[in-house]
C-alpha cells in the first residue's frame, strides 16, 4: 500500500511538479475556451447551410461533414503539423490544433444543430413567415432557440468531447495539461504527475458528465 | 509512393485488429454492465455509475498514457497495443452502458407489466420483450459513438503501436517525404468513410421508431 | 366595392398532383367568406397561396393592391397585411403570450419594445386574454392558445385574415371561445376568409359560402342558398353528408 502511494501518489513529486501541472491546466482551459466557440460557429454555419434545399449545396455539405467525422482528429492534426511544412507552411502546434478542431468538431456540432433545426415543427416557420418575419429572422428568433433547447444534451455531450480532445495537443507539444504531466513524469521518472493530471481531468469534467446524465434521464422520462 | 504501401497496409491490419477488439469487448462489457444495472441492486449501481462516469470524464489519451507509463511501476508492462485496446474498450464500455441503459429504460413500463402479468419471469421478459426493443433504440447512438471511439486507434501512435498513423509517421521521418502520411490519411478514409456513410443509413432506417 | 383579395386562375401542382385547377376568388372589404368542401379539395392550399406560403404554379394573387407573386415585392412587408391563423396554433413555445404577439411588431414593423408591448396587450385584451400576457403556451388551454394566435395576427392590423381550420384541433367545449372572438372580429369590420367545418358559424356569420371539390370552386353564394337550395349535385351531396351530424 505504502509502495503504491509512493509510486502513484508521491507527495513530494506532487509538490514539485505542481506548478508545471497547473500551467498545463491553465492552457487546457484557455484552449477549450477557444475551440468550443470556434467549433460551435463552424457547426452553426454548416447547419444553416444544410437548411438550404438546393441539392447542389446539400450533397457537398454532407460529404464534407462525413469526411470530417470519418477522419480521426489526431491524423488531421499530424497532417497539418507534420505534413504542411512540406508544402512550405509551418504553423505552430497551437494553430494546427485550432484548425483541426474547427474542422472536426465543427462537423459534429453541425450534425447536432442540423438535427435540432429539423426537430422544430415546420408550422413554427410558417407562423413566423406569415407574420412577415424574414427567413433569417424566423431562424434567429423562432427556430434556433427551440432547436438548441431540443438538442442541449447532445451539444453538452459534444462539448465534453471537445474538452477531452484538447489532450491531443500534447502530441504536437502544445503545453496543455497532459503534455505538462508527461514532461513532469519524464523528469521525475514517476507516474504520479500523470495520475494527478487524470484526477484533475476527472474533477473538472465529472460535474458535466453528471449534469449530462441527469439531462438525458429527464429527456427520457419526458417521452 | 508505392514502396510505402506494404508498411501502410500492415498498419491497416493492426488498425482493423485493434478496432474490432475494442468494439467487441467494449460493447459486450457495456451491455453486461447495463444488464447488471437492471437488477436494481443499489450499491452495485453506484459502483457501475462511478466507473461509467470515470471513463466518460477522462480523455482516452490520458488513460492510454496512464496504463502504458504508469503500470510498469507496479511490475506490469502492457504493450502499446494492449494499452490502447484497454483504454478505448473501457471508454466504449462506459458510453455503451449509458446508451443501453437509456434504451432499456425507454421501453415503456407497460411492456414490463404486460409481460410479467402473462407469467413471464424477469429474465424472460428482459430477453424476449425488453431487450429487442431496447436494441432498436440503442443502435443509432451506439453506431455513432462506436465510430468516434474507434477512430481513437490513431492514438496508439503515441505509445508506439504500429497502426496506420504510426507506420506513416515513421516512414515519413525516415524518408523526409510527406507521401506516407498522405497514404495513411487515405487509408483512414478508405476504412472509415464507408462506415460513417453506412451509419447514416442505419440511423435513417431506425429513425422511424422515435 | 374594391376587392381586398383578388386571385385569378390559380393553379397548383404538387408533383403530378393537380391540387388547384384554375381558381378565381375575389373577396371584398368586410366580407366573411367561408370555404367548405371535402378533405383533399384544395381549400387549405388555396388559403396558403394567398399569402404565398405555397407558391402557385400559375395564376395571380393581388392582396390589398400588392402583387403577391411579383419577385420584386417585399413579401415580408406584404405578409403583415395578411393575418393567418393555423389549425395547430403554431405558437412559439419558448416565449410568453405577449412575446408571441410582439415579436413581429418589433422585428418587422420596427416598433419599440414599449410600443409593441402596449399594442400586444391591447390585442390580447381584445381576445379576452389580457390577464394571461405572461403565460407561456404550455400554460394555456387549446382555446386560449388559438386566441393568442389570433391576437398575434391582429396586432399587426392586417387588412384580411385567413383562418385555416381554426377550431379543428380543439376539444368541443373550447371551440365556442374561439368562434366568439371570430364573431367579434367580423363585427369590427375585418375581412375574413375561413376554411372550416363549423357549419353553424357559417350559417350565421358568413356573407358568402364557397364550395370546393377536387381543386375547383363548384358553387358559391349566400348561406341561405348554398345550405337550403344548392344548384349542383355535388354541393347537395356534401351538404347532405355534413347535415347528418
Amino acid at each position: 500500500m505504502e509502495a503504491l502511494i509512493q509510486t502513484f501518489f508521491n507527495p513530494q513529486i506532487i509538490a514539485a511538479s505542481w506548478p508545471i501541472v497547473l500551467a498545463g491546466l491553465r492552457n487546457t482551459v484557455l484552449l477549450s475556451l477557444l475551440v468550443v466557440p470556434l467549433g460551435l460557429l463552424g457547426g452553426l454555419i454548416l447547419a444553416l447551410l444544410a437548411s438550404v434545399k438546393n441539392p447542389a449545396v446539400r450533397w457537398p455539405l454532407m460529404a464534407w461533414v462525413d469526411f470530417f467525422r470519418a477522419f480521426p482528429p489526431l491524423v488531421l492534426l499530424i497532417l497539418l503539423f507534420a505534413g504542411l511544412p512540406f508544402a512550405g507552411l509551418e504553423l505552430g502546434g497551437f494553430v494546427c490544433v485550432a484548425i483541426a478542431f474547427f474542422l472536426n468538431t465543427g462537423a459534429y456540432y453541425g450534425e447536432i444543430l442540423r438535427a435540432g433545426i429539423d426537430s422544430v415543427p415546420v408550422g413554427q416557420v410558417e407562423a413566423a413567415r406569415s407574420t412577415g418575419l424574414s427567413r433569417l429572422q424566423a431562424m434567429a428568433y423562432v427556430v434556433l432557440p427551440q432547436a438548441v433547447r431540443n438538442v442541449l444534451p447532445d451539444l453538452l455531450s459534444n462539448t465534453l468531447e471537445v474538452v477531452k480532445l484538447t489532450a491531443l495537443g500534447s502530441v504536437v507539444a502544445v503545453p496543455e495539461l497532459l503534455y505538462q504531466a508527461r514532461q513532469a513524469q519524464s523528469i521525475t521518472y514517476n507516474p504520479t504527475p500523470i495520475v494527478v493530471a487524470a484526477i484533475i481531468y476527472f474533477l473538472m469534467l465529472w460535474p458535466v458528465v453528471r449534469l449530462l446524465s441527469r439531462l438525458e434521464n429527464r429527456a427520457l422520462a419526458a417521452r | 509512393m508505392l514502396r510505402y504501401l506494404p508498411d501502410i497496409l500492415s498498419g491497416v491490419v493492426v488498425t482493423i485488429e485493434l478496432a474490432l477488439l475494442i468494439v467487441v469487448t467494449g460493447i459486450a462489457a457495456g451491455l453486461a454492465l447495463a444488464l447488471l444495472r437492471s437488477l436494481g441492486v443499489r450499491p452495485l449501481n453506484w459502483l457501475i455509475i462511478f466507473v461509467v462516469d470515470l471513463f466518460r470524464s477522462l480523455p482516452p489519451l490520458v488513460i492510454i498514457v496512464l496504463i502504458y507509463f504508469g503500470l510498469p511501476s507496479v511490475e506490469l508492462s502492457p504493450s502499446g497495443f494492449v494499452s490502447t485496446w484497454l483504454s478505448l474498450a473501457f471508454v466504449l464500455m462506459a458510453f455503451s452502458e449509458e446508451i443501453f441503459w437509456a434504451g432499456i429504460t425507454s421501453v415503456a413500463r407497460g411492456q414490463w407489466e404486460a409481460a410479467r402479468s402473462t407469467g413471464l419471469s424477469f429474465g424472460q421478459t428482459l430477453v424476449s420483450v425488453v431487450l429487442p426493443q431496447a436494441f432498436r433504440l440503442a443502435i443509432p447512438p451506439l453506431t455513432n459513438r462506436t465510430i468516434s471511439i474507434t477512430k481513437g486507434t490513431a492514438l496508439g501512435t503515441v505509445v508506439a503501436v504500429t497502426e496506420i498513423l504510426g507506420q506513416a509517421s515513421s516512414a515519413m521521418s525516415n524518408s523526409y517525404n510527406p507521401s506516407p502520411l498522405m497514404m495513411g490519411a487515405a487509408a483512414y478514409l478508405v476504412l472509415f468513410f464507408p462506415v460513417v456513410v453506412a451509419a447514416r443509413w442505419v440511423e435513417a432506417r431506425f429513425a422511424w421508431k422515435r | 366595392m374594391p376587392l381586398i383579395v383578388d386571385a385569378r386562375g390559380l393553379h397548383k401542382y404538387f408533383g403530378a398532383l393537380h391540387v388547384l385547377k384554375g381558381i378565381d376568388l375575389g373577396v371584398a372589404e368586410r366580407e366573411l367568406v367561408f370555404v367548405i368542401g371535402p378533405s383533399g379539395s384544395g381549400k387549405s392550399t388555396l388559403l396558403r397561396c394567398l399569402n404565398r406560403l405555397e407558391e402557385p404554379s400559375a395564376g395571380s394573387v393581388v392582396v390589398d393592391g400588392i402583387d403577391m407573386l411579383d419577385p420584386r415585392t417585399d413579401i415580408n412587408h406584404a405578409r403583415q397585411r395578411i393575418g393567418m391563423v393555423f389549425q395547430s396554433f403554431n405558437l412559439y413555445p419558448h416565449m410568453t403570450a405577449l412575446g408571441n404577439v410582439t415579436l413581429a411588431l418589433r422585428k418587422v414593423a420596427g416598433r419599440s419594445r414599449a410600443e409593441a408591448e402596449a399594442l400586444g396587450h391591447a390585442a390580447l385584451t381584445r381576445v379576452g386574454l389580457g390577464d394571461r400576457a405572461g403565460h407561456t403556451p404550455g400554460q394555456l388551454s387549446g382555446g386560449q392558445q388559438q386566441r393568442v394566435a389570433i391576437a398575434r395576427s391582429i396586432a399587426l392590423e392586417p387588412r384580411v385574415m385567413l383562418f385555416d381550420e381554426p377550431t379543428s384541433a380543439l376539444d368541443p367545449e373550447l371551440v365556442g371561445s374561439v368562434l366568439e372572438v371570430m364573431r367579434s372580429l367580423r363585427e369590427s369590420g375585418m375581412t375574413m376568409i375561413v376554411v372550416s367545418h363549423e357549419m353553424g358559424f357559417a350559417r350565421n356569420a358568413a356573407d358568402r359560402i364557397v364550395f370546393m371539390d377536387e381543386g375547383a370552386i363548384v358553387e358559391q353564394g349566400p348561406p341561405a342558398v348554398i345550405f337550403e337550395s344548392p344548384s349542383h349535385e355535388r354541393t347537395r351531396t356534401f351538404i347532405g353528408q355534413i347535415q347528418r351530424h
